[in-house]
């Protein structure tokens, strides 16, 4: 049988897999909703929430598109789509395919026309990663059962705790944002990124409260994400 | 809440099992359709590359994810990926913006919510993308919009940190400080970032924990 990367059959997998991620995330999305009226928990701060997960989730879902476009050259579409879509991210995907591409000796230049060399890379995909789907249902219990006991013997440290799993990965981020700086001045340009999102997020967060604008509640973090993004767009070229 | 809880968390097994099978079923769907199966020897060599540093991370995320993400959150984002580009600050930004606590049944489902809407939309916009792909590659690929997505995490990370920084500043002294010099000394690291959270967790813990005996908190 003829094989090609893009093939009919290849897309029909990829569409499923894309239906089954699409009924996971409503049923859960129905599911919490539900919930949350039963709490008490107002409509309107529901909708809030969708609404500004939504719009905020744009920009890196784009992102994550390009990461299809970049695996698309050597594995078609449907490959790269189901795993961006599901697991994946591309950090992981590039280096699993160049891996397998490299026990192979074969070029990730271009199109894939060996199925034997594209259900290898296929096969490292899905099992490289498959710790992250297996282990949560594993590990729950334990991990539920901990920060229970912990919010049950003392609630405020409970809450600091909370607090301090946030802040370590915001911490991690924020410091491999300073990675590049000794590479020169356009190892700063993250850095600038980094402020100038911070600056707007602040200028938003004083017109929030001083100006009463209630409503920019809802996009303060896009506005951010995006005002920083074109900056680096328009900064790169005159660093660089 | 234990009900909701413990509903919440058969539902989820259910989901992330049924995921497992259909994740492991595209490749042998693939093989099985073109007779095509690779040497086990390729595979465990392409594996070989990957594995160590991927199933360490794996480990590594899934014990300091769930209690951030709630019961539901866990399951949905380990299944629809890109955790911490995306899931983890969403639930975050959106438990911050409702006012509800990380922990809480409330900050529970508000979490769920926001990486439900999450997935939907990131899932939505590639199927869109993949339809007009031949359109818009162009555009994604081209070099004036490249500095744009290299400094995505950086224009994420701003506006997160200045809210979550500014409302928790000396809890968020320590691991901010450490991280910064760590990677200033260490520049290579940033391609392992996700391996350094739960460093960043652990400092923030360890200072958190002082500072809490001391009464400064």
């Amino acid at each position: 049988m003829n094989f090609t990367p893009n093939s009919t059959f290849l897309y029909i997998i990829a569409v499923i897999v894309i239906l089954f991620v699409l009924a996971q995330s409503v049923f859960f999305l129905v599911h919490a909703w539900r919930r949350a009226k039963e709490l008490g928990i107002d409509t309107a701060k529901l909708k809030k929430t969708v609404t500004a997960t939504a719009v905020f989730t744009i920009a890196p879902a784009v992102s994550i598109l390009l990461g299809v476009v970049t695996l698309s050259k050597f594995l078609g579409i449907p490959l790269p789509w189901i795993r961006m879509s599901v697991i994946g991210a591309l950090t992981y995907e590039l280096p699993a395919a160049t891996s397998t591409a490299g026990a192979l000796n074969i070029s990730l230049s271009e199109l894939i026309t060996d199925p034997k060399v594209y259900s290898a890379i296929a096969w490292v995909m899905t099992l490289g990663i498959l710790p992250s789907i297996i282990l949560p249902p594993i590990l729950m219990k334990k991990i539920r059962g901990g920060m229970m006991n912990l919010k049950a013997k003392d609630e405020k440290w409970s809450d600091i705790f909370m607090t301090s799993l946030f802040l370590g990965m915001i911490s991690a981020f924020l410091g491999m944002v300073f990675a590049d700086i000794r590479g020169g001045i356009t190892g700063w340009i993250p850095i600038f990124v980094l402020l100038v999102s911070a600056l707007t997020m602040a200028v938003c967060g004083i017109l929030i409260k001083k100006c009463r604008m209630q409503w920019l509640e809802t996009y303060a973090m896009s506005i951010s994400m995006i005002v920083a993004m074109v900056f680096a767009v328009v900064i790169t070229p005159i660093l660089a | 809440m234990r009900d909701y809880m413990t509903q919440t968390d058969r539902y989820g097994k259910l989901w992330i099992w049924t995921a497992a099978v259909v994740v492991l079923m595209v490749p042998v769907a693939i093989c099985v359709y073109y007779n095509a199966w690779p040497s086990l020897t390729a595979v465990l060599k392409g594996l070989l590359g990957v594995a160590p540093i991927y199933w360490t991370v794996g480990c590594i995320e899934v014990i300091t994810y769930t209690p951030m993400l709630g019961v539901g959150g866990t399951y949905l984002a380990f299944v629809t990926g890109n955790l911490t580009s995306l899931k983890a600050p969403s639930a975050l930004t959106a438990m911050e913006n409702a006012g509800v606590k990380p922990g809480s049944e409330e900050g529970e489902v508000i979490s769920t919510i926001a990486i439900a809407t999450c997935s939907i939309v990131t899932t939505i916009v590639i199927v869109i993308g993949v339809c007009v792909l031949s359109a818009i590659s162009p555009l994604l690929d081209s070099p004036v919009m490249k500095p744009a997505f290299d400094n995505i995490l950086p224009a994420l990370f701003g506006g997160l940190g200045v809210v979550y920084i500014s409302k928790n500043v000396k809890l968020a002294i320590a691991p901010l400080a450490f991280m910064v010099v760590l990677f200033l000394c260490v520049p290579g690291l940033a391609g392992s970032v996700g391996v350094l959270v739960p460093v960043g967790v652990l400092i923030a813990l360890g200072a958190g924990r002082v500072m809490y005996k001391k009464g400064w908190l």
